[in-house]
């Protein structure tokens, strides 16, 4: 029986379960949308409804993330320091890639005052700090185009909102492959997944 | 000697440099006159008929020499700065009105004359075989506005003779001016109780309420015109005159937001056949004023996108593979 932490309380799981499910349809209507043609899956006018209301969700659940992480002590987790960062990152990623396979122990492994461990901590970081709010105003933006500068440096202002939109779409699309696939690296291939509906964590 | 003879080259060398700029100056200042040689050979005659027409106001003498000011009906009224302009600039106003105007005040009957159409002077004439007035005239008999309306509505029911102006074809002319230009013609109209009112007993839908529908409505009516939805485009003409019934026009989406948008065939046709291209993008001759979502893409970008993903799930297989192996 693996030993277990209390990691993840009511309103994180509430707050990730729903911004899941809201990634996956913006994905979906956005790729819809992005590659829209006469008998797409999803037509062009559902995508972007869609898309719409699932991004102003997922924007107010991005509000329970940053109040939640002010509020408690959740936001701790994702600060870090710069100070040695490389050789950590480093450290981590050699784990991954070499010490796994050889049934090493973690080098930084998950506990109470450790959520997560520096490669996530950085990945985490970056996309909720950083990718998050971009497509968030670039969408909100992109919601009402009439606000837009017209031209900006000779191109057109919707194209580069839109630009950046669908850049981070996409960093954020090829994180949450990553993201799923790191999740079987548990105790179970799916223990982790467990852990973000029961909120226990089964230490590896 | 050696001394005299270098500075008689140098002096050559002068008179050369002192004729270029002369020469210079001339074929500039002949450039400017041959830019500036629009010259109205008719400025004169239309005067007579612009001294009333091209005012809101005009005035009558009396028998007895009393003299009446009347307001000019709009209609009537010539914006002559328009007019200087447009395509017709140079035609006198007996051109296409008889001279019986020149009598005034004029003749009330003469109201009742037919007045030239486009095919009357275009129709037929190998000059103007490019714009096709042949197709844009049967594309017009076809059109809801033939069918539905009498004779009296005929090319200028949306043209203005006196103002019109060549804008599709118009390389210094952005889209969106042109957009605005057209949309304008419809809205004369279909935006125009009175006007609207001239042909049909009904009143006029309201046009903002009737696209409601539309996402970004505001955004929809300044980068694309009314005929991109409502007009059956062709091969053979750069503007369509085929207004469908209301129930034929396109109201899906991906007519537009894809690949195949039906824009480069519409509105953007013109740049289409110029070739205005930007390296790597899809259906780039909207580019330069337009981003449709759908039909825009950056060709390099999607096949990077989808290198990265394609290298996401490969390294994961490789993963999953040493991990099975340990």
């Amino acid at each position: 029986m693996a030993q277990k932490i209390f990691l993840y309380p009511a309103w994180i799981r509430f707050w990730h379960l729903l911004n899941a499910l809201l990634c996956l349809l913006l994905i979906v209507t956005g790729l819809s949308m992005h590659y829209s043609n006469p008998g797409a899956l999803v037509g062009f006018r559902v995508s972007v409804q869609v898309h719409n209301l699932s991004g102003i969700i997922l924007s107010l659940n991005y509000l329970i993330f940053l109040v939640g992480n002010t509020i408690t002590n959740n936001g701790v987790f994702y600060r870090f320091a710069l100070k040695g960062m490389i050789d950590r990152l480093f450290k981590q990623f050699g784990y991954y890639t070499g010490g796994l396979f050889k049934g090493e122990k973690a080098p930084f492994p998950i506990n109470e005052s450790r959520k997560f461990n520096p490669l996530q901590q950085f990945t985490y970081g970056s996309i909720m700090y950083m990718a998050v709010p971009l497509v968030i105003i670039s969408g909100f933006i992109m919601l009402y185009p009439e606000l837009i500068l017209p031209h900006f440096k000779g191109l057109i202002g919707v194209f580069l909102t839109d630009l950046i939109h669908i850049t981070m779409g996409f960093f954020i699309s090829v994180f949450l492959i990553i993201h799923v696939y790191f999740c079987t690296i548990g105790h179970t291939t799916i223990s982790n997944f467990k852990s973000m509906i029961n909120g226990w964590h089964e230490v590896h | 000697m050696q001394i005299h003879r270098k500075i008689l080259k140098e002096s050559n060398k002068l008179k050369v440099l002192i004729l270029g700029i002369f020469l210079f100056a001339a074929i500039g200042i002949y450039a400017q006159d041959t830019i500036k040689a629009k010259v109205y050979t008719n400025r004169e005659d239309n005067a007579k008929c612009l001294k009333c027409h091209g005012q809101h106001k005009f005035s009558m003498t009396s028998a007895d020499q009393k003299v009446f000011t009347y307001k000019m009906p709009s209609d009537y009224v010539i914006d002559t700065a328009a007019y200087a302009v447009s395509n017709h600039w140079n035609f006198k106003c007996i051109d296409c009105h008889t001279d019986e105007y020149a009598v005034t005040p004029h003749n009330q009957t003469l109201r009742f004359q037919t007045i030239s159409t486009c095919m009357d002077c275009h129709g037929g004439d190998a000059q103007f075989a490019k714009y096709n007035f042949e197709k844009i005239e049967s594309e017009f008999q076809l059109s809801v506005h033939s069918s539905r309306h009498n004779a009296e509505f005929n090319c200028w029911s949306c043209h203005d003779a006196h103002t019109y102006k060549i804008n599709a074809r118009n390389k210094e002319q952005s889209v969106t001016k042109t957009v605005a230009y057209d949309n304008a013609i419809c809205l004369s109209c279909h935006a125009n109780f009175d006007k609207y009112q001239l042909i049909r007993d009904t009143v006029n839908p309201n046009v903002i309420a009737k696209h409601d529908w539309l996402p970004n409505q505001l955004n929809h009516f300044q980068k694309v015109r009314c005929i991109e939805c409502h007009a059956l485009y062709n091969d053979s003409t750069l503007v369509s005159h085929q207004i469908m019934p209301k129930i034929k026009a396109v109201k899906n989406c991906v007519q537009c937001h894809s690949s195949n948008s039906i824009l480069l065939k519409t509105l953007y046709k013109y740049q289409v056949e110029e070739s205005r291209k930007k390296q790597g993008f899809l259906n780039s001759s909207m580019l330069s004023e337009l981003y449709v979502v759908g039909a825009n893409k950056n060709i390099y970008m999607n096949i990077v996108s989808i290198v990265i993903v394609v290298l996401t799930l490969l390294a994961i297989t490789v993963h999953i593979f040493f991990r099975n192996k340990k």
